[in-house]
């Protein structure tokens, strides 16, 4: 068989999703954000809702999220991103609503927005990238960086006496009434990938259904961060992160 | 209600009436004195189950004032109120609002500060409200009201002028004007636009439909590089000069034959009004200018009129913010003073006419 006669619609085993640009990511190579773009993207298209989806995008490492899926965004002030998606799908109730937060933005400076967004139980999806670690202003101390792990602004490590504890927002989330579905995935593995897809459909679903909020959790690698190849840094959140942050469902 | 009673009402209810007449699709708020009774009366007329419109109470002023960044962002004519130290919390979404181009209507019924200061009313957000308050080189549209009548007319044409040139609006009002009963006619109801006409009046708004015929909308006031910035700085900057040119809103009274004009705007022009009325009876020549708009500010006309008087008093309850505006404008050119109180006192029309027999010495 030649190599013509392969490629051919019918042999498609796969491709990029539609609402995927060309715009070259800023992102660091072997960063799990381009891997949940991605999914995102799939289950926007694979649901049918090109046409009535708004994204919030944080401030962090994603915060350009915007340029990279082809749909309609907003841009949120730190931490505010459930307070954005609160009134978006408030006063465009057959939208698709979703925030794509970090450790900072989601379980720091907005603690109280998430919160409250998902105990009011909006029916959004809160996608939160936990990579224990500040990416986007260079690595510092975030609410989820594990006890002992060293960081900029920890750089003897996370010392619970000086900086408190880790904060695990999944956990917190799974225990309010309004959520429907809360559950921490990862990407660092096909079975993971598609894993952490099913999750984000069934998000998705269920803000379109009104069941409630959803918060979906992915465990993440920061390399850069980190100061760790890409590969390292996945051996690396499997033997420490998966410790603390359980992977799995926790409600719903 | 039938339409064009006269009815009997405090300012803060009234601004929750004209927000459902007006065609508001959300307001979201944070109880503070003294202006809780917006959120009140919305929670008592129910709108959700008459216009559709939403109303949420927000955990805090900071989530309030995003849920009005989101709102406004996907089109919708949205607002929110709270009164001095909440709004001083609001101040980081104002600015990503004016830098995002997002329009959305804040009403600020104040009270003295600094701090948690106190629920008595005052005028000192005069310098937060037009320079901006947050950070950045940016201004928000200030309307100031002097009766209950015009916080009921105010919400239309703040929500009108947000719209029309994509920057949010503020009513500045403070606890006299929010907290008296007064006559008042409520403006005419008018339908909550259709998604149709939002997205004729919107096209840059992120609704989410009609991708497949246009580019994607994003909102955000973000952007690296200096150059692109700075152009996005001056495109503000050139619809700032716009608004100063068309939008200026004023009044006078007796300023025709004044020797002497009292400039005072919101609580203090009903105020000074009185004094003014006093000293007319007594065959002084006083007159009143009262800003509508504290910005755009009036500058031109204050200019012409200190050309003609031999001097100017402003009140204003605070201890001198807008005198500055006034001195500014006027060039100097006659004797200016100030009289205000502070930390919630309400000065008397008494106490006006001393400051105006001190001014004419």
């Amino acid at each position: 068989m030649t190599r013509e006669e392969i490629i051919q619609a019918e042999n498609l085993v796969y491709k990029k999703p539609e609402l995927m640009n060309d715009v070259p990511m800023h992102y660091c190579p072997g960063c799990s954000h381009g891997v949940v773009h991605k999914l995102v993207a799939e289950v926007i298209a694979e649901m049918g809702m090109e046409e009535k989806t708004i994204g919030v995008s944080p401030v962090g490492c994603a915060v350009f999220a915007y340029r990279y899926l082809d749909i309609d965004w907003q841009e949120a002030a730190h931490g505010r991103a459930p307070a954005v998606a609160t009134a978006c799908k408030r006063l465009w109730p057959d939208r698709l609503v979703f925030t794509y937060q970090g450790d900072g933005d989601l379980a720091c400076i907005g603690t109280a927005e998430t919160i409250h967004a998902l105990n009011r139980g909006e029916n959004i999806t809160i996608i939160f990238i936990n990579n224990a670690i500040y990416g986007m202003t260079g690595g510092q101390m975030a609410p989820t960086t594990l006890v002992g792990m060293k960081t900029a602004t920890c750089p003897y490590g996370r010392d619970p006496k000086l900086h408190g504890y880790p904060l695990k927002m999944t956990e917190i989330a799974a225990q309010l009434e309004g959520t429907a579905y809360v559950t921490r995935q990862s990407v660092h593995s096909v079975a993971a990938i598609r894993k952490c897809k099913a999750a984000i459909r069934k998000a998705f679903e269920n803000s379109m259904a009104g069941k409630g909020s959803n918060l979906v959790e992915v465990v993440s690698t920061c390399n850069s961060g980190w100061k760790m190849n890409p590969v390292k840094a996945n051996e690396w959140m499997e033997e420490h992160m998966f410790d603390f942050y359980h992977v799995g469902d926790l409600k719903g | 209600m039938e339409e064009r009673e006269v009815l009997l009402m405090k300012g803060n209810e009234a601004i929750a009436h004209a927000a459902i007449r007006c065609g508001c699709d959300g307001y979201f708020g944070y109880p503070i004195t003294p202006q809780s009774e917006v959120l009140e009366t919305l929670a008592a007329e129910k709108p959700w189950e008459t216009t559709g419109m939403v109303v949420l109470q927000a955990e805090s002023e900071t989530a309030s004032i995003n849920m009005i960044y989101g709102g406004g962002g996907c089109g919708k004519r949205v607002m929110t109120s709270s009164s001095s130290p909440g709004v001083a919390l609001m101040q980081e979404g104002l600015a990503y609002m004016a830098g995002a181009e997002v329009p959305g209507l804040i009403v600020n019924v104040q009270r003295g500060g600094p701090g948690l200061g106190t629920i008595q009313p005052s005028q000192s957000d005069y310098n937060q409200a037009t320079r901006g308050g947050g950070n950045g080189d940016y201004h928000l549209i200030v309307l100031a009201p002097n009766s209950v009548q015009e916080m009921a007319d105010f919400v239309d044409l703040a929500f009108e002028l947000s719209f029309k040139y994509r920057n949010p609006a503020m009513i500045l009002s403070d606890g006299v004007i929010g907290q008296m009963m007064e006559k008042v006619v409520l403006p005419p109801f008018k339908p909550r636009r259709t998604e149709e006409e939002i997205m004729k009046e919107c096209p840059w708004a992120a609704t989410g439909s009609g991708l497949k015929s246009r580019q994607p909308n994003v909102i955000t006031s973000l952007e690296l590089q200096s150059e692109v910035m700075e152009q996005r700085n001056l495109h503000l900057q050139r619809k700032y000069k716009e608004i100063q040119e068309k939008e200026v809103r004023y009044e006078m009274q007796h300023c025709d034959d004044a020797d002497y004009v009292i400039v005072a705007f919101g609580s203090a022009s009903r105020i000074s009004q009185k004094a003014m009325d006093m000293m007319r009876a007594r065959g002084e020549k006083v007159g009143l200018f009262r800003p509508i708009t504290l910005w755009p500010f009036p500058e031109k006309e204050i200019r012409e009129l200190a050309g003609r008087v031999k001097g100017i008093l402003v009140v204003e309850i605070n201890a001198g913010m807008m005198v500055y505006d006034v001195r500014a404008a006027a060039q100097y050119s006659v004797p200016i003073e100030q009289f205000g109180r502070l930390g919630g006192i309400v000065p008397d029309p008494d106490e006006i006419i001393e400051a105006m027999e001190k001014l004419k010495k």
